[in-house]
């Protein structure tokens, strides 16, 4: 790790501040993807912005229609709280898959989804439940907020405080693990919304980050059940491969991913 | 005997301090004045290194110098050796490619080290080999092993042509030959074995300090076998006489083969030590340890096994390629000769064998000894095959492995081993019983029934260990005898002190070899202590592989613990004015038998140093020391069964239940084995499920971090099942067989026997990911 100053913020506005102040600065949420890049020499921010400990940025709260999570949230909170499991069983469950138990009591969703990692958990969920992502500055519509690979809406320097999730109707994820890092080989989300929308995501599968799926959405709409999906048939052209997937076993881990999820979700 | 003898289940005297984190492993040391080392390491997998520019890094602040592969071989610091001496079919020797510990010309694999920063802190010396330019010249290069033995292939090193090292044969080829021609049938199997990185959980690390009064090193090392390491730096490094080198092995924190070997880092930081004048410490991280821990496995064979019509087995031919990456290591010349093809008769009679090892350098990490060392390659190969078998001739497999075992001891193979002795079908009766195998078939209809695809698979795995007797391994090219030796000190308040040339880095040595001496003198084992590591306290010693710690360096202690009694009793018997032969010993007591007089170990030892009324010419004190060299290797032997079910959506493989009946001989600490036979499993399960070391075809390693190499986690792994049937060892007095390396040596053809049974597809490499699992079961 090279030379860096820490500062640990109090609010979202001295974290602002600070931000405002350095030369490359950048937020510490977890620390989950950032910490690692630092200690390879592959990221040297001049300062480090630790949000973790800001107390309005912690939280799990439902309210009537939506349930709202505080951007430095740890992942196990999420699991275990009471509010997510009651208003929104499969976003808890999501989070309970993230990572291992290290990752869980560090890593946040603010974090994850600033990130935008391709393979991460959250994104689908916020996609699929057509959630808003609150910063310090405005909303922004999650189909709005991922932009590709690592890429979101946000300007520099501004801070994703909150995502508010409507409780949908039904909703369920389903994943398969990357067997080392245990991000998501591919999973999927889906959810019927309570207008009835479907709105169905896959993230870890495609080349340009989580995607909405609507073969699948198109194919729930009109039968929510598994078997509606056997019939579909998902192109693996523009499908991420590796060393653990190919493009046409994540193609088939989207239908696969899907259908569990439709299960799960009843 | 007694609560704390031998057999119980006494738990790891070691295990405070590792577990309260009190350990004392290298990185944990810190000397005064001591400086930290940065390597620079190549990015090329193949290169010309036409200069380094370390001019701009030396003005940097806190470094103290920066030294460079061509200063190292100025110095005449000795490239690194391979220690056994492998002969080719044609007569010739080996052909070798120097190695020096920084490239001063060329590099040959990702990772390779051409200088080294030396600074007042590890940061700085990172820092300070950014600035450090080396101008390198790309070479084609080439990683896969088939590539490399092909025409026109890039060459690593001009004494290998066609990068092949050696071609060895074993067997007897005109009798395969004609067993083959009259064959009732053939079966005929494509294996590869899966490349590894041994991942011990403490990196490599060494600390030199150089003492110029008194000329002298001292070096902290995480190593198995600090002996072998002084003797190999003293003799063929140029480092230091011997007696002016002491090699320290602290606690270290897994090795599992990878840390046998001699590595480029501890002789620079060495070498590095005296130039600068103040001692060096290098640490490795976990990058480094993916790019230069020596590899383990990577064999590529195409096998044939001949039956004749009643299922027999007559013979088997062997064609293996096996990858040693880019320079030969310590004792990677054996790993795919004599540690494996000696085994390829697995636990049956096959009264002709031939096989033909192809050793081939590529532009990778060095590949070496890793947990079982050929004998995995060599039991994942056999039990392959076996199963094939029984699929081709319709028969189960168990029933064709039982129409085949050895069941008369001993047994000469025709490739050199001879199996003491063993009990075949009652570990595979012993495991059958475990798995309810009667009951699978009603199982599986009823995991289909539920759309899984429900499989077993059968492992019968024998392997030598105890490495072993001296003078076979000599005959063989071993370059070093493989006995071991051990001091037993009893103090004079009749405490005592075992030195052994063992070295505990997980094993248990500090519980096990205590009970050894609880038993024979019925003493607590906190009495007792155990002394290794060091080469300036133990003597001389082999170290700790092969599974050979308990069968060699345990019966070690105990011919040197009979030697202590012996003297013992007679100071007890002329203290108690009794005949010698009339003194036994029971807790802790030398007793005259059939009598109620009695006299104190405490009470013997002070009488042996006090020395005021000893026997006439005895000498004073009590210590004895032994060397003990076996006659034959041990024959561990078991029969693992996996019944797992996969999931045909995914291809994701779950495990339902996994048996071990192995056969370890005499057991000392049940607990201890038991941890052993889960950690080899989990190996064994990691490389056919996970683990895989990946290059691309530039040479490029695809998976030097945890993000990409699969390490086994716990929910990876089921519940293991373990059982023992115990045929005693009739080669050692304690009739110990060795218990290590078992696990990672029978698990992997388990596993794929299973999967490939579930899915009813006998074609299927390691590791089984759900994705290869998935395109097996779909492809046409």
């Amino acid at each position: 790790m090279y030379q860096t100053t820490y500062h640990r913020a109090s609010s979202v506005d001295e974290a602002a501040s600070l931000f405002a102040k350095s030369s490359e600065a950048k937020f510490l949420a977890g620390g989950q993807t950032l910490l690692p890049v630092m200690k390879q020499r592959l990221a040297s921010p001049s300062d480090v912005i630790d949000l973790a400990k800001i107390k309005d940025m912690i939280g799990v709260e439902a309210s009537g229609d939506t349930l709202t999570i505080k951007a430095a949230t740890p992942h196990y909170d999420v699991a275990t709280s009471d509010a997510a499991k009651k208003a929104i069983p499969a976003l808890a469950y999501l989070a309970s898959l993230i990572g291992d138990p290290a990752v869980r009591y560090r890593g946040t969703i603010g974090g994850s989804i600033a990130n935008n990692d391709p393979a991460a958990d959250y994104p689908a969920a916020l996609l699929a439940l057509d959630a808003t992502v609150k910063t310090n500055k405005r909303s922004i519509a999650a189909s709005d907020f991922f932009k590709g690979l690592f890429t979101t809406a946000l300007e520099d320097g501004e801070i994703v405080t909150a995502v508010s999730f409507p409780v949908p109707a039904k909703a369920g994820y389903s994943k398969m693990p990357h067997p080392a890092s245990r991000f998501a080989l591919t999973g999927v989300f889906v959810a019927q919304t309570k207008s009835g929308e479907v709105r169905v995501a896959a993230t870890g599968a495609s080349q340009n980050g989580v995607m909405r799926v609507s073969a699948i959405e198109a194919a729930l709409k009109t039968n929510w059940s598994p078997a509606a999906i056997d019939s579909v048939s998902i192109p693996a052209s523009g499908l991420l491969a590796d060393i653990h997937g190919t493009a046409e076993y994540r193609a088939n881990l989207v239908k696969v991913m899907a259908q569990r999820a439709v299960a799960a979700a009843g | 005997m007694g609560v704390e003898g031998i057999g119980a289940r006494v738990v790891r005297k070691e295990d405070k301090r590792f577990i309260t984190g009190k350990g004392r492993y290298v990185d944990d040391i810190k000397l005064t004045g001591m400086t930290h080392a940065y390597f620079i390491r190549s990015p090329h997998a193949h290169a010309k290194v036409k200069g380094i520019d370390s001019s701009a890094a030396l003005k940097m602040p806190g470094v103290v110098a920066v030294l460079t592969g061509k200063q190292l071989v100025d110095d005449k610091v000795g490239n690194l050796i391979c220690g056994w001496a492998i002969t080719s079919k044609d007569g010739s020797p080996m052909k070798m490619g120097a190695w020096p510990a920084m490239a001063p010309e060329t590099v040959r694999f990702v990772g390779q080290a051409v200088a080294v920063v030396i600074a007042e802190s590890k940061n700085l010396a990172r820092d300070a080999a950014e600035a450090v330019v080396v101008d390198y010249e790309e070479l084609p290069a080439v990683a896969d092993m088939q590539a490399a033995i092909k025409a026109g292939a890039p060459q690593l090193h001009p004494e290998a042509p066609g990068n092949q090292v050696y071609d060895w044969v074993i067997g007897d080829e005109g009798a395969t030959d004609a067993a083959f021609s009259k064959a009732a049938n053939v079966v005929k199997l494509d294996v590869t074995n899966n490349r590894l990185a041994p991942n011990a959980m403490e990196p490599r690390a060494a600390i030199a300090d150089y003492d110029a009064a008194e000329e002298h090193f001292t070096l902290y090392t995480t190593s198995q076998n600090p002996h072998v390491a002084r003797l190999v730096l003293s003799a063929f490094y140029n480092i230091a006489p011997e007696h002016k080198l002491r090699v320290i092995a602290p606690d270290v924190g897994g090795g599992f083969g990878s840390k046998i070997f001699i590595y480029p880092e501890e002789m620079v930081a060495l070498w590095a030590s005296k130039k600068v004048g103040r001692p060096v410490k290098w640490t490795g991280d976990r990058t480094e340890a993916f790019l230069t821990d020596a590899h383990g496995r990577d064999h590529v064979t195409h096998a044939e096994m001949a039956f004749d019509t009643s299922n027999k087995i007559i013979g088997l031919k062997v064609k293996t390629y096996a990858n040693f990456g880019a320079y030969m290591s310590l004792f990677s010349s054996s790993v795919p000769t004599y540690l494996y093809a000696t085994l390829l008769s697995g636990q049956y009679n096959i009264p002709a064998i031939h096989a033909e090892v192809i050793g081939v350098y590529t532009n990778t990490t060095p590949v070496d000894a890793y947990r079982g060392a050929g004998r995995p390659e060599a039991s994942y190969l056999i039990e392959r095959l076996m199963e094939t078998a029984a699929r081709q001739l319709n028969v189960d497999p168990a029933e064709l492995r039982r129409t085949n075992f050895i069941t008369q001891f001993p047994h000469q193979t025709p490739v050199i081993m001879a199996y003491d002795t063993g009990d075949f079908n009652a570990s595979l009766d012993a495991a059958m019983k475990a798995i309810d195998y009667a009951g699978f078939a009603a199982r599986k209809a009823q995991a289909k029934s539920q759309g899984k695809l429900r499989g077993i698979g059968v492992s019968c795995y024998i392997e030598a260990c105890g490495i072993a007797p001296s003078k076979a391994v000599g005959s063989l090219g071993a370059g070093v005898g493989l006995w071991e030796s051990a001091e037993v000190r009893v103090n004079p308040v009749g405490t005592i002190e075992i030195l052994t040339g063992s070295h505990s880095h997980g094993q248990g040595h500090e519980t096990t070899f205590c009970q050894l001496v609880a038993d024979r003198l019925g003493v607590p084992i906190s009495q007792v202590s155990i002394v290794h590591g060091d080469t300036d306290k133990v003597q001389f010693g082999m170290g700790t592989y092969g599974s050979r710690s308990a069968a060699v360096g345990l019966t070690a202690i105990l011919k040197a613990m009979e030697k202590m009694e012996s003297k013992a009793k007679k100071i007890a018997a002329h203290a108690l004015e009794a005949s010698e032969a009339d003194i036994v010993i029971e807790n802790g007591e030398f007793k005259v038998t059939g009598t109620d007089k009695a006299i104190a170990l405490p009470m013997v030892a002070l009488a042996a140093y006090t020395a005021h009324n000893l026997p006439d010419g005895m000498e004073p004190g009590l210590k004895e020391s032994a060397f003990y060299d076996p006659t034959n290797f041990t024959f561990p032997a078991g029969a693992y069964i996996c019944e797992l079910e996969v999931d045909p959506g995914t291809g994701k493989t779950s495990f339902i239940n996994f048996v071990a009946a192995d056969d370890f001989g005499r057991l000392i600490n049940p607990m201890i084995v038991e941890g052993q036979v889960h950690g080899g499993l989990a190996q064994g399960i990691g490389q056919a499920l996970l683990e895989h070391a990946i290059y691309d075809a530039n040479g490029q390693p695809v998976t030097a971090s945890f993000m990409d190499y699969a390490m086994p986690r716990a929910d990876d792994l089921p519940s293991f099942n373990l059982s023992h049937t115990t045929t005693l060892c009739p080669g050692n007095p304690l009739g110990i067989k060795g218990c290590g390396e078992a696990g990672a040596i029978g698990a992997s053809a388990a596993v794929i026997n299973a999967i490939t049974d579930a899915i009813g597809k006998n074609n299927l490499e390691m590791p089984a990911t759900p994705d290869r699992v998935w395109r097996t079961i779909h492809a046409a």
